[in-house]
């Protein structure tokens, strides 16, 4: 064999080259079947990751379709409730580089909002109860409606529909409960003799 | 009353990193006088060139980046990264051959990657790994050592070691000679004893090549001073040593004329020991753990062996090192130390309920 | 007896000489006393004085709220001179709900007295005395005694530590209390081994640079089942996880208590307040304090009560402000520090240093991290903090609990060795705040995306009740037109579609006259219009601001409009023609 091998290089070559192909080949076509995994669990974990506001501030109707469209290709900045930690995270997860918040979209807020009726101008037309999609606004037609603060993610949806413009945004205040530590400055900011600031 | 907001702890103990790299300097002084004694002035030619054109580069890049200069020269690394380069140079190596290997030692193995504590490689081995690669002759051309040279002959004095350095003129007839490693390696067909007793080079040593020995001891006793002082731990120097000093034993075959070589040669010959005290405990491109020093040192030991007895070049901690360094996030990954409260050590990137759900489902 | 050497540790110097030259003082009564309504780990307090009564000295003033919480009680005799936010000693600078009292001078206690026949009490008769008295650990961490004591009867208690390590420099508060009051604090040992139900081992863990102390404490605990442990002297023993490692060598496993492995911890003033409670029915109104550093002309340790202002005891202590570096309330070690004087002790303020530039001198600026790994030397939990660094800065929430960033115990020991002079402890305590975050928001989505998805199930649902009715009644129509071209007969009373199918059939033999007819379709017509006078507003007053998404939906509703109104026209149209046909006819 070693002296056809020697005799014809080229047609052992091709042969051997072949053959190993058709065997990774097939080694490959077996794994993908036998560990195919049913469905797409990817678009479960990337809504995993998501804050949940449902606040269409993506330009999807709520966070499950966004995760689709991540799961499809679609950019992973475009949630500002979620902010960079979301960020971050979901580049972490599907393993691709992490941009920063895409500002078409809107801002990180710096303090979370959450939103209260001002209960005097309120005329009991269940516009904003409809929008709430945690139904997080307590009421009915003609009756007083209010805010559950506890259930409100702070989406906006409801200020636009109110036909009295009663709703604002107010800031959730940090008890001393919630406050921990800021991260120490880095070197840079501590040394006066920086020659450009930003660094 | 108005006070300073402060975070914990107050206290703090005197250890500061410009101390421990100036330590480091004295450590290099035993070495640097084997090597001045008997190699003559070009290792401390070397040494002093390279400082200055690291401290001078690091300047620089660091007033590039806008910020302090006093503050980022303040550490003593660039100074150390040239000294330790600039011993591990042939002695005579022309100027340009130290500053090339600076500047890509400080520039590109250093500060490209951040500055200090960034850098994932060794900065003087990439320094030494580029020139090597790049200027093999000149990287190769080592001095003769004192006891051999032959009579009339001595090594070039101070001035005119500086004007080999640097303008260019060649040394004197018998001046330049091989390492003991380099000719340990190129006398094929004969027997080891057959070596010893007629290359002079270890003809006339006490236990591996002529002066290269006593640079070795100098370099032990550098290391063993930082030893003592604290400033790393045993685990990567011994394991590195008891690699070499275990794997030439394993393949001594009684000194065939295939033999690699003996244990106390690998040990005392090349930049074993520089290698073990000077270059592998750098901490920032070492291993993290103990444990993980213990593998650290044992795989750049073996691999220190495997390329002096089978591969191509003479002396090989400098690749060694750097191929240890890829390896260092790795080897961190899987030699976590057993926290305080939980059962058994684990992988770095799993959380502990990844963990207990493996266990369950063994 | 043996005792095990945990991993890691410092020795930084002691300076504990100078605050014990002189034995346990009393400053002068203070003016006004601000009691912090949250003191201890659980539910704050809640008042149950009103603003301006009077209270004597141990009055309680402040409820506890809920299982997990203490009450508060009068320091001294006074007025309740304020109920209201004030600033407490916390690194946050914010403020918290306190109580003020102003002294009246006479310093007039309450009527007390302890439980008479206490060694024959039960445990929860001396549990209750003790959660009544307001007692929560003294150590520093501050948990409610009487819930720690009382682990419950799946955790049965066989070892019980009484911390007396106190091994943090400058602090001697324990180490004098000891050296004064060895006798009742072995009483208060042998109460506590009465409310456990008398666990096999009773250790007192102490370290050898207290040679009095020690000295102080055996005659008593000759026949009393007490043993003395004392070990070398290392930063940090005195934490519990670290002394029960160093007297029994097993280990709390992560995440857990020392009730888990049949082992409970507690201070040694801690336990001499209970003493004081049980025995003379004494509130926790005063503890030990020590008042030291080199600013400071008077270096002791003072009895000092409970809500005591740090500028009263600085006043009192020949303070130098000048000399000062910095004001911490703790150790230099894991003390924080204080930004104003105008804040109150504790229950768990165990020293006040107030050092000067030689002893403390201000933070160097931060190097980079060298990974030279001394921290991870020095750590002793055996974490590795130049790891947990890297991760922190990076803000890698996945790798940091990787590597156990939990079970830190914040003792400092790691940036107390770090060469680059990194506040690494703070890099710590941001990244758990940043961790515990995180978790509570993402419970918070996770129950957001519950009721979203009840929401979109609702609004499912309505629409197939819709649909469901529009069916119905599609239905009921279409038997209504047969019943009406077939027989006259009604079938019986029968199900809703044929009432349905009743009404409509009558609704539909209704006629209805042309003019009526003509005047529906009119106003039909008219509302069209408006409706499309309208999109065509809202499609004008569109600009650039929307986006062509947008301007198109207006488009497309402005056409939709126009369609609807051209139908309606038709409509007319049509039935003017057929009236016409009709007449014509």
């Amino acid at each position: 064999m070693i002296e056809t091998i020697a005799q014809y290089p080229i047609l052992a070559a091709l042969i051997a080259l072949v053959g190993l192909g058709i065997l990774f080949g097939a080694l490959l076509g077996f794994a993908a079947e036998k560990f195919k995994v049913e469905g797409d669990p990817i678009v479960e974990q990337i809504d995993e990751l998501l804050p949940q506001t449902q606040c269409g501030q993506c330009g999807f109707p709520g966070c499950r379709p966004y995760a689709e469209s991540i799961a499809k290709g679609d950019a992973i900045n475009k949630c500002p409730p979620g902010g960079q930690a979301t960020i971050n995270a979901i580049a972490n997860l599907l393993d691709v580089p992490a941009p920063e918040l895409d500002a078409e979209h809107g801002e990180e807020a710096d303090v979370k909002t959450v939103a209260y009726i001002r209960e005097d101008e309120c005329i009991g037309c269940t516009k904003c109860i409809q929008a709430c999609p945690v139904d997080a606004i307590l009421g009915a037609a003609k009756l007083m409606h209010t805010v559950i603060a506890d259930e409100c993610t702070g989406c906006d949806l409801c200020v636009e529909p109110c036909p009295v413009d009663c709703i604002d945004m107010l800031p959730v205040e940090e008890t001393i409960k919630e406050w921990h530590w800021p991260a120490p400055p880095t070197t840079a900011d501590l040394i006066a003799s920086d020659l450009r600031p930003q660094l | 009353m108005a006070f300073k907001q402060i975070t914990s702890p107050h206290a703090h103990a005197s250890q500061n990193t410009g101390k421990v790299m100036q330590l480091v300097l004295w450590a290099t002084l035993p070495g640097l006088l084997a090597l001045t004694y008997h190699f003559g002035w070009g290792s401390l030619i070397n040494v002093v060139l390279a400082t200055a054109t690291a401290v001078a580069t690091e300047a620089l890049i660091v007033q590039m980046r806008g910020r302090s200069v006093s503050f980022y020269l303040r550490d003593y690394s660039a100074a150390v990264t040239a000294v330790l380069l600039g011993l591990s140079l042939p002695p005579l190596a022309p100027w340009w051959v130290v500053v090339v290997g600076t500047l890509s030692s400080i520039v590109v193995a250093k500060h490209l990657y951040g500055g200090l504590g960034y850098n994932p490689f060794n900065p003087a081995m990439v320094g030494y790994v580029v020139l090597l690669i790049s200027f093999p002759i000149q990287m190769t051309s080592w001095v003769t050592p004192l006891a051999l040279l032959p009579d009339g002959v001595s090594h070039p004095g101070l001035v005119e070691s500086l004007s080999i350095v640097f303008a260019g003129y060649s040394p004197a007839d018998g001046v330049t000679g091989p390492t003991p490693l380099d000719s340990f390696k190129y006398s094929d067909g004969l027997l080891v004893d057959q070596i010893y007793s007629q290359n002079p080079l270890f003809s006339q040593a006490g236990i591996a090549g002529v002066g290269w020995e006593w640079v070795n001891l100098g370099f032990l006793a550098g290391g063993l001073v930082l030893l003592g002082s604290r400033i790393f731990t045993w685990h990567g120097p011994v394991a590195m040593l008891a690699a070499i000093a275990i794997m030439s034993a394993l393949f001594w075959d009684g000194g065939s004329s295939n033999s690699p070589g003996s244990p106390l040669m690998h040990l005392f010959s090349g930049a074993s020991m520089m290698g073990a005290f000077f270059i592998l405990t750098d901490p920032v491109s070492s291993a993290v753990s103990n444990r993980g020093r213990l593998v650290y040192g044992a795989l750049i030991g073996v691999l220190v062996y495997i390329i002096r007895a089978w591969g191509n070049y003479p002396d090989a901690v400098a690749f060694a090192v750097l191929l240890a360094n890829f390896a260092a996030p790795f080897i961190d990954n899987y030699t976590l130390p057993r926290t305080y409260g939980h059962i058994d050590r684990r992988r770095a990137t799993e959380k502990e309920e990844d963990q207990q759900e493996e266990e369950k489902s063994k | 007896m043996k005792t095990w050497v945990t991993p890691g540790g410092v020795h930084p110097p002691e300076n504990k000489h100078q605050s014990l030259t002189l034995p346990i003082g009393s400053l002068p009564l203070p003016e006004k006393l601000l009691i912090t309504l949250s003191q201890h780990i659980g539910t704050p307090a809640k008042p149950c004085v009103e603003l301006g009564s009077s209270v004597l000295k141990g009055q309680k003033i402040a409820e506890a709220a809920g299982p997990v919480s203490v009450p508060m009680h009068a320091p001294t005799s006074g007025t309740i001179s304020a109920i209201e936010h004030r600033p407490i000693a916390h690194s946050s600078g914010m403020l918290a709900p306190c109580i003020e009292i102003t002294s009246d001078g006479r310093d007039q206690w309450q009527a007390h007295q302890g439980i008479e026949d206490y060694k024959n009490a039960s445990a929860s008769t001396l549990l209750q005395a003790i959660a009544e008295a307001g007692i929560a650990g003294m150590g520093g961490a501050g948990f409610p005694s009487a819930v720690k004591l009382n682990p419950g009867s799946e955790r049965p208690i066989h070892t019980l530590i009484v911390n007396a390590t106190e091994c943090e420099p400058y602090i001697t508060a324990d180490d004098s209390a000891i050296r004064e009051r060895a006798a009742e604090i072995i009483e208060g040992i042998g109460i506590l081994s009465q409310i456990l139900g008398h666990p096999d081992n009773i250790l007192i863990g102490i370290e050898d640079n207290k040679p009095e102390a020690i000295a102080a404490l055996e005659p008593h605990t000759q026949d009393s089942g007490v043993s003395v442990v004392s070990f070398p002297t290392k930063y940090p023993s005195g934490g519990e996880k670290q002394l029960i490692y160093i007297l029994t060598g097993q280990e709390i496993p992560s995440g857990g208590l020392p009730a888990d492995i049949g082992m409970v911890c507690v201070n040694i003033g801690t336990t001499y307040a209970i003493k004081r409670a049980i025995v003379e029915g004494e509130p926790l109104i005063s503890r030990v304090t020590t008042m030291t550093g080199e600013a400071c002309g008077i270096n002791r340790n003072y009895e000092t009560l409970i809500g005591t202002m740090v500028s009263h005891m600085l006043e009192h202590s020949q303070f130098n402000q000048d000399r000062c570096s910095r004001l911490v309330m703790g150790g230099p070690m894991m003390g924080f520090s204080l930004t104003s004087a105008e804040v109150p002790i504790v229950k768990t303020t165990n020293c006040i240093l107030a050092p000067s530039y030689d002893e403390i001198p201000d933070d160097e600026p931060a190097q980079p991290c060298i990974r030279c790994g001394l921290c991870a030397e020095a750590c002793p939990v055996s974490l590795l903090p130049q790891q947990l660094f890297w991760y922190s800065q990076a803000e890698d929430h996945e790798r940091l609990e990787a590597h156990n960033l939990f079970d830190c115990i914040e003792c400092g020991a790691c940036s107390y060795v770090c060469p680059s002079n990194i506040p690494l402890v703070q890099y710590y305590r941001h990244s758990k705040g940043e961790i515990q975050k995180a978790r509570v928001e993402k419970v918070k989505s996770d129950h957001a995306r519950q009721r979203f998805e009840f929401h979109q199930q609702r609004m499912e649902q309505a629409e197939r009740d819709k649909e469901a009715k529009r069916a119905a009644r599609r239905e009921a129509a279409e038997k209504a037109k047969t019943a009406k071209s077939g027989s006259e007969d009604k079938s019986g009373a029968g199900s809703a579609a044929d009432i349905i199918a009743a009404a409509q059939a009558r609704a539909a033999a209704r006629k209805v006259s042309p003019e009526q007819q003509q005047a529906k379709f009119e106003r039909s017509i008219a509302g069209a219009e408006m409706r499309l006078q309208m999109a065509e507003e809202k499609l004008a007053e569109a600009d650039d601001s929307q986006t062509d998404e947008q301007k198109n939906i207006l488009v497309a509703a402005a056409e939709a409009a126009r369609q609807k109104l051209e139908q309606a026209r038709g409509r007319l149209a049509e039935h003017l023609k057929e009236r016409n046909g009709e007449q014509v006819d």
